[in-house]
């Protein structure tokens, strides 16, 4: 975390309908057109670009309900491609680091940044320009005080077309302007419920929360709020966390294709999440202590049946057939016959840093066990994720997810270039 | 959601020995190793930036361009006059050599069984990259 320095300004750099635009860079027949990417099994839609949000498709349509709509105007329709969404976001980032070491990265599609400049629209408009031009993917910024301004100038900026992409909140009775008419449920960390709560007390703009006492904020409501509050006020109260984090919790799971009801397959579709997880669990240079096994059938059944199991593991590791093998023992005491499953996961807790860790006297991973994780995840690294794998994990997979309209890896795949 | 707590089996597999014992003499090399060379180092100047992207065509065979070839194409780099670049025209790709004649963009084959295409205004026209390298496996 670092404080932001009094004449430093947040620029928020948020991907214009992002795994649109990545469908694009690879694909020139879909530029202008409408295009929308469905959710993991092609449920819903996630993500649209312009046009599709022009014919009134919103976001989270259940596909099959808009499947005329889609055939009707010309929309073009993807699975998520999260490897390629993955890779360009990682590229954006790295372009944004270009322009200032203080970089937060948000989410796959959103980073802020921590700049002084004495002319913070034009900086604007060259990030914009050169993340465009370096990775293909159109981006806004919204510029302010604070993060939570930021945020609202984002929004503005992509609103407008007039503004180029770029927009400022700088004069103080242009942001109250601007305050007064913004909906209060959009703002950074104001949710529709806290919005209604907020209104039946006669706060229903973000100008009027900007305007409230602190004192009664902090005692009505949160001492989270009231730093929204000030952010709007102009005051920064939310640092920006520059390193990336290393993650509290690691979770992998996924819905199925099809309803699985075998254990067989649910171990096999486990024990694959769970080299996964321990995979990104090596990565970050962790150790998990807690392991917690979730299985659940849909809830709209008739008898819906969902249950989890966690296991205190007796050393903290990141050796996957160890995971494993716990994951499956837990998984057996979880399971009953006759449900149609809809989904299992796993979840890894207490994550301790490896490097830090003073093993038991008594007890030490065999160092054999550390170079076959290290050759595992290189052997990944080479030639991709299913190119070596944990016999538990299944051959056939005939749970995984349904995705049929996905694009190619084309950034990490030397067998899906673009052909040219 | 109902959480069952499962006990795992305590059995500690014990170590042979607490520390490592060395064995053997070091190498006469270590200490004048070098890092394996990496291709990318010659190959990429913007990473974030390039692509590599597969041939199909034989239009650019002259360039030594042939099917099956790998190009690296850097977006990072301005283009410029008799650059062979990664375009788009009208919704296609295409790789040519890029030439300015005055105010009037051409897209060269090199090819002679293959005409240049030019750029008319008004068309759908951009250059997505600059090719930097080809990589050609040796027959």
């Amino acid at each position: 975390m670092s404080s932001t320095k009094p004449n430093e300004l947040v620029f928020l750099i948020d991907c214009n309908s992002f795994y649109c635009s990545c469908e694009r860079v690879f694909n020139p027949k879909l530029w202008n057109k409408p295009v929308v990417v469905l959710s993991n099994n092609d449920g819903c839609v996630v993500a649209r670009s312009k046009e599709a949000k022009a014919l009134g498709i919103p976001m989270g349509a259940p596909a099959f309900q808009w499947q005329k709509t889609f055939e009707k105007h010309g929309v073009f329709v993807y699975s998520s491609n999260y490897t390629l969404y993955g890779d360009l976001s990682r590229r954006v980032m790295e372009v944004l680091q270009q322009f200032s070491p203080k970089l937060e990265i948000y989410s796959i599609d959103e980073a802020f940044l921590a700049m002084t400049t004495k002319d913070p629209v034009a900086l604007g408009r060259e990030i914009r320009a050169r993340v465009l031009k370096w990775t293909g993917i159109p981006v806004s910024v919204g510029i302010s005080s604070t993060k939570t301004l930021a945020k609202v100038a984002n929004h503005l900026a992509k609103k407008d077309d007039s503004h180029g992409g770029v927009y400022q909140l700088e004069n103080p009775r242009h942001i109250d302007r601007v305050l007064a008419r913004f909906p209060l449920g959009d703002i950074w960390g104001i949710g529709g419920r806290l919005s209604k709560r907020l209104s039946s007390v006669r706060i229903q703009t973000p100008y009027q929360l900007k305007q409230a006492d602190s004192g009664w904020i902090r005692k009505n409501f949160s001492v989270t709020l009231l730093k929204t509050a000030m952010e709007l006020r102009g005051i920064p109260c939310l640092a920006l966390e520059e390193v990336y984090a290393k993650k509290k919790s690691i979770t992998c799971s996924r819905s199925f294709g099809q309803p699985v009801a075998t254990l067989a397959s649910l171990e096999e579709a486990l024990s694959s999440y769970t080299a996964r997880a321990a995979e990104k669990l090596r990565e970050q240079e962790s150790l998990a202590s807690v392991l917690t096994v979730f299985l659940t059938t849909s809830p709209f059944i008739d008898r819906p049946y969902s249950n989890s199991a966690t296991i205190t593991l007796p050393e903290p590791t990141d050796y996957t057939p160890r995971l494993i093998a716990y994951a499956k023992r837990a998984l057996s005491s979880l399971f009953r016959q006759g449900y149609p499953y809809k989904k299992v996961g796993v979840i890894f807790n207490s994550l301790s840093d490896k490097a830090c860790y003073q093993p038991d006297l008594f007890f030490r991973a065999p160092p054999h066990q550390s170079k076959a994780m290290e050759a595992l995840d290189k052997i990944h690294a080479k030639l991709g994720t299913r190119s070596i794998q944990f016999a538990a994990e299944g051959i056939e997979k005939p749970w995984k997810m349904k995705r049929i309209h996905t694009s190619k890896r084309f950034t990490t795949h030397f067998k899906e270039l673009l052909i040219i | 959601m109902k959480i069952e707590i499962v006990k795992a089996k305590q059995g500690l597999p014990l170590p042979l020995s607490i520390c490592e014992v060395p064995a053997g003499f070091p190498s006469p090399a270590d200490g004048y190793m070098d890092d394996a060379l990496d291709l990318n180092e010659l190959l990429v100047t913007h990473p974030a930036a390039t692509f590599f992207v597969r041939v199909s065509g034989i239009s650019m065979v002259d360039a030594h361009i042939y099917p099956g070839d790998v190009l690296v194409v850097d977006r990072a780099k301005e283009v410029q006059h008799r650059n062979i670049v990664i375009a788009v025209l009208n919704g296609e790709f295409t790789v040519k050599r890029i030439l300015k004649r005055g105010s009037q963009l051409l897209l060269a084959p090199e090819n002679p069984r293959f005409a240049p295409i030019e750029v008319h205004e008004g068309e759908d026209f951009q250059v997505w990259g600059v090719v930097t390298y080809v990589i050609h496996k040796a027959k």
